[in-house]
């Protein structure tokens, strides 16, 4: 039997109860997973001893996904995720957990609010890492069938998870992140897709990031048509100083999809990071 | 391609099990040429056209030179899923939304699996 070094928590944020892994220690890094997926995405940076020996590596679930909870109440209405609750919570966590100017990285919407962070909280965080950052995307299907009594929501948010992920990823884990797709509560997955394709269009805003204050670095994989890299170039083009790296062979899902090709990218970034 | 897809399909145990309770007909365009894609439980059983009067339950259009990067293996970033598709604006759906999103999954496997060929 092999034990990981992952440890798994209950914390209560507010009202909320939240469930977080963490393993290592040293400068905190809080890892944000994608819509309608959980923290589960990011077991390979957790069980990476390289980065472990320096950095304490958090993950937790948002609520309404993985093992968190949904709030009281949660029967009564559409779950729907806005950008100051996505903030919020963030922040909530990181304040509650005293986790001092830690590192946060996340992957989609996860991407997408680490530009908001840059923007409100760049003086309490040490650096910004966007994994599929991109500042709006447009509508090009309707998420609303995602959460359908006649389509099975698990099936459809693991059919568009499957084709988000690079044809070149190694099977087993490609089938690993369709899976936390398939476990989504109904509704989340478009709860949080609201965020990513309507409430949360950020391009006016992300030409006042200010990197000197908080680094930003920005990893894409190439065969994401969702953040594409054409999405990235452009959040990279107005934010002076942003760092921006484009992962050959790798999809929406770089860290779950092909966790091996996905630290070769990000252990350098780290590194930089520790040393600055 | 699609010539050879029945086997394809049939013969892959993963492809069908995702296709289990489906019974349906859906057409799939290449440009001007026609296909209809009958589904028994999974098995897949393709007719060409051209088709006069025919149902189905929605249809997939693109065009050829689309279809044939879509079939490379692999395929190119944009061009390697039928979504990467649709963003691109390079395929349409018709007809009922619904029981293509039900089955999205045996969709995408079955229109990418001329890449094994």
């Amino acid at each position: 039997m092999k034990l990981e070094p992952i440890v798994g928590r209950y914390a209560h944020i507010g009202e909320q109860r939240v469930y977080f892994e963490e393993a290592g220690r040293g400068i905190p890094l809080v890892c944000l997973h994608t819509a309608g997926s959980d923290g589960r995405q990011y077991r390979a940076v957790l069980n990476d001893a390289s980065i472990t020996q320096h950095f304490r590596v958090i993950t937790f679930d948002m609520p309404w996904h993985g093992k968190s909870s949904p709030p009281a109440g949660w029967e009564k209405a559409d779950y729907r995720l806005t950008t100051g609750a996505y903030t919020g919570i963030i922040m909530e966590f990181i304040r509650e957990m005293g986790l001092e100017r830690p590192v946060v990285m996340g992957c989609s919407i996860g991407g997408r609010i680490v530009l908001d962070l840059a923007l409100k909280h760049a003086r309490e965080l040490r650096a910004l890492i966007g994994l599929q950052s991109g500042a709006f995307v447009e509508r090009y299907y309707d998420a609303a069938w995602l959460d359908h009594p006649e389509v099975h929501g698990g099936r459809a948010c693991g059919a568009v998870a499957y084709g988000l992920m690079s044809p070149l990823s190694p099977e087993k884990e490609r089938w690993e992140t369709v899976w936390h797709y398939m476990q989504g509560g109904p509704g989340v997955f478009t709860g949080d897709l609201y965020f990513y394709q309507v409430e949360g269009d950020i391009r006016s805003r992300i030409g006042a990031i200010d990197t000197s204050i908080c680094p930003l670095y920005l990893l894409t994989g190439e065969y994401d048509y969702s953040a594409s890299p054409r999405d990235t170039e452009a959040v990279a083009a107005r934010v002076k100083g942003a760092k921006m790296t484009v992962m050959k062979g790798l999809g929406h899902f770089p860290m779950s999809e092909d966790p091996e090709a996905f630290l070769g990218y990000l252990r350098p970034v780290l590194e930089e990071i520790r040393r600055a | 391609m699609i010539e050879k897809l029945e086997p394809l399909v049939n013969d892959n145990p993963t492809i069908v099990r995702w296709g289990r309770g489906m019974n349906e007909t859906f057409m799939v365009e290449l440009g001007s040429e026609q296909y209809l894609f009958k589904v028994s439980d999974g098995k897949l059983a393709v007719e060409k056209g051209p088709f006069v009067m025919r149902s189905w339950r929605f249809a997939i259009r693109a065009k050829a030179q689309c279809w044939e990067k879509f079939w490379q293996n692999p395929p190119a970033p944009g061009w390697h899923d039928l979504f990467a598709l649709l963003r691109r604006g390079d395929v349409k759906f018709e007809g009922d939304q619904r029981v293509l999103m039900a089955y999205l999954l045996y969709i995408k496997l079955v229109l990418a699996a001329p890449r094994q060929a």
